[in-house]
């Protein structure tokens, strides 16, 4: 294994372990899915075609007010017993601990969604077995592409003293492509319509991943130096 | 090693450093005294790469560490007053995540033999949550131990230590420079400090203004020169 991938798994592995140890994020996570259903059953009320029509929409809300909750914190940890300083002098492509919290952040968001869906599918009643390719796949793009956004964000936001007001406000607008492709294919998927006619919002998806990657890789550096 | 001229830092209209300049050759070690607030964690910082000066300039083993900052962080070591550890990681997690991190993957042995040497081996496999300040401090040390580094920065070291723990460092400070290697120790323990110098240097208002020899010092007139020097400045210790 080289040293730039070594040092991007280390990172995943160091923030599993502590999550999986302290579980902070997870539950709190799991916790606010559940507040989040139970307003969105109370609001929509049990007319099934009123909350087929806006499933795709809730799904989403859901996973961005999580990763809202779940990005932000991603370099808390590292301003604790200032790691921060140690990740700055750390030799090598800053890049490859980027990479290691986008990972991290993915697994996370991955549980969270998993939970989420799950839980839609026992507090509606929904079934959504015959649909589930497709709809992992929607899931897993959309994720990569707020995870990497958020990633980048909340290493940015993480030195600021407001930067509970400024994440949100930062990655909320920048999330919107992913956010739009993300409802629409969802939609399609849910439908039960043929993957190919999801594609032009895939290919948007897609493309704002790889963007959104891309940039998180060439600017982490900046990011780190502060 | 280290080169440092004119170093000048401001943080908005308050200088924290002015017109610091010094050199340390490999092999050397320098205190750095000073009461609170004098810049000696800024000048550390600015050694580290950690912090951009104002103005001046810095060579670290023969580069420009103002221009190439990643260049000359593998030679550089630090301990600072963060302790850079993972509280819910292990003493031997916390090792093995750093030894990756620093481009050397230390196998198992040799993270147990370094937790050994800070005495910290019976407890390698606890979350350092549970750990005393104290124990925190030779974790970090024990972090030191298998880097690589050249140049090795550190921030009041010794807080923290029982009266062990501050004989071991020395030791391993000693022999870090009889290894080639350069030290700058910013501390309030004279003691301690001076054990390990080869160099003393006070720093007054942001300005170095004694850098000497600790062979031509003795402890008394340090003593004396630093009440004089440092707090007759008007600064608050």
């Amino acid at each position: 294994m080289s040293g730039y991938v070594r040092r991007a798994w280390i990172v995943v592995w160091k923030d599993v372990l502590s999550e999986r140890r302290s579980k902070e994020s997870l539950n709190a996570l799991v916790f606010f899915s559940l507040l989040l259903l139970f307003v969105f059953q109370f609001a929509l009320g049990p007319e099934r075609a009123r909350v087929e029509t806006a499933l795709p929409g809730l799904l989403w809300l859901g996973f961005i007010l999580a990763g809202l909750l779940a990005f932000g914190r991603t370099f808390l940890v590292e301003r604790e017993n200032d790691c921060w300083e140690g990740l700055v002098l750390a030799p090598g492509d800053k890049s490859a601990i980027y990479l290691g919290k986008l990972a991290g952040n993915v697994l996370l968001m991955a549980v969270v969604e998993a939970v989420l869906v799950s839980l839609f599918a026992l507090f509606f009643t929904l079934d959504f077995t015959s649909v589930l390719p497709g709809l992992m796949l929607v899931l897993a793009l959309g994720t990569l592409g707020l995870a990497a956004v958020g990633t980048l964000f909340g290493a940015i936001t993480a030195q600021l003293r407001a930067r509970e007001l400024l994440f949100p406000v930062l990655l909320l607008p920048a999330a919107v492509p992913v956010l739009l492709a993300a409802v629409s294919a969802t939609q399609t998927v849910l439908l039960g319509e043929p993957l190919g006619e999801a594609a032009a919002w895939l290919k948007l998806l897609a493309a704002a991943d790889l963007v959104y990657l891309v940039v998180g890789v060439l600017t982490f550096e900046f990011v780190l130096e502060g | 090693m280290v080169e440092a001229a004119h170093l000048r830092k401001t943080y908005g209209p308050t200088p924290a450093l002015e017109d610091v300049s010094l050199s340390l050759e490999a092999g050397q070690g320098l205190t750095l005294l000073g009461p609170n607030g004098t810049g000696k964690t800024t000048l550390l910082r600015i050694l580290a790469t950690l912090l951009r000066p104002s103005s001046g300039s810095l060579r670290i083993v023969g580069l420009d560490a103002l221009k190439e900052p990643p260049a000359v962080r593998g030679a550089i070591d630090m301990v600072g007053h963060g302790t850079w550890i993972y509280e819910d990681l292990t003493a031997i997690e916390n090792l093995r995540f750093w030894s990756v991190m620093g481009g050397h993957d230390a196998p198992r042995s040799r993270l147990h033999a370094a937790l050994e040497l800070v005495e910290l081996d019976t407890v390698a496999e606890r979350r350092a949550r549970t750990f005393s300040a104290g124990m925190k401090r030779r974790l970090a040390l024990a972090r030191v131990l298998l880097g690589r580094g050249r140049l090795l920065l550190l921030d009041e070291p010794f807080t923290g230590l029982d009266r062990a723990g501050r004989k071991w460092l020395g030791e391993f400070l000693m022999a870090f420079k009889a290894r080639g290697g350069a030290l700058v120790v910013a501390t309030h323990s004279f003691d301690a400090g001076l054990g390990v110098a080869d160099r003393v240097a006070i720093l007054a208002g942001g300005r170095l203004v004694l850098d000497r020899p600790t062979a031509q010092l003795g402890h008394d007139e340090l003593r004396r020169l630093y009440d004089d020097l440092a707090l007759g400045s008007g600064i608050a210790s």
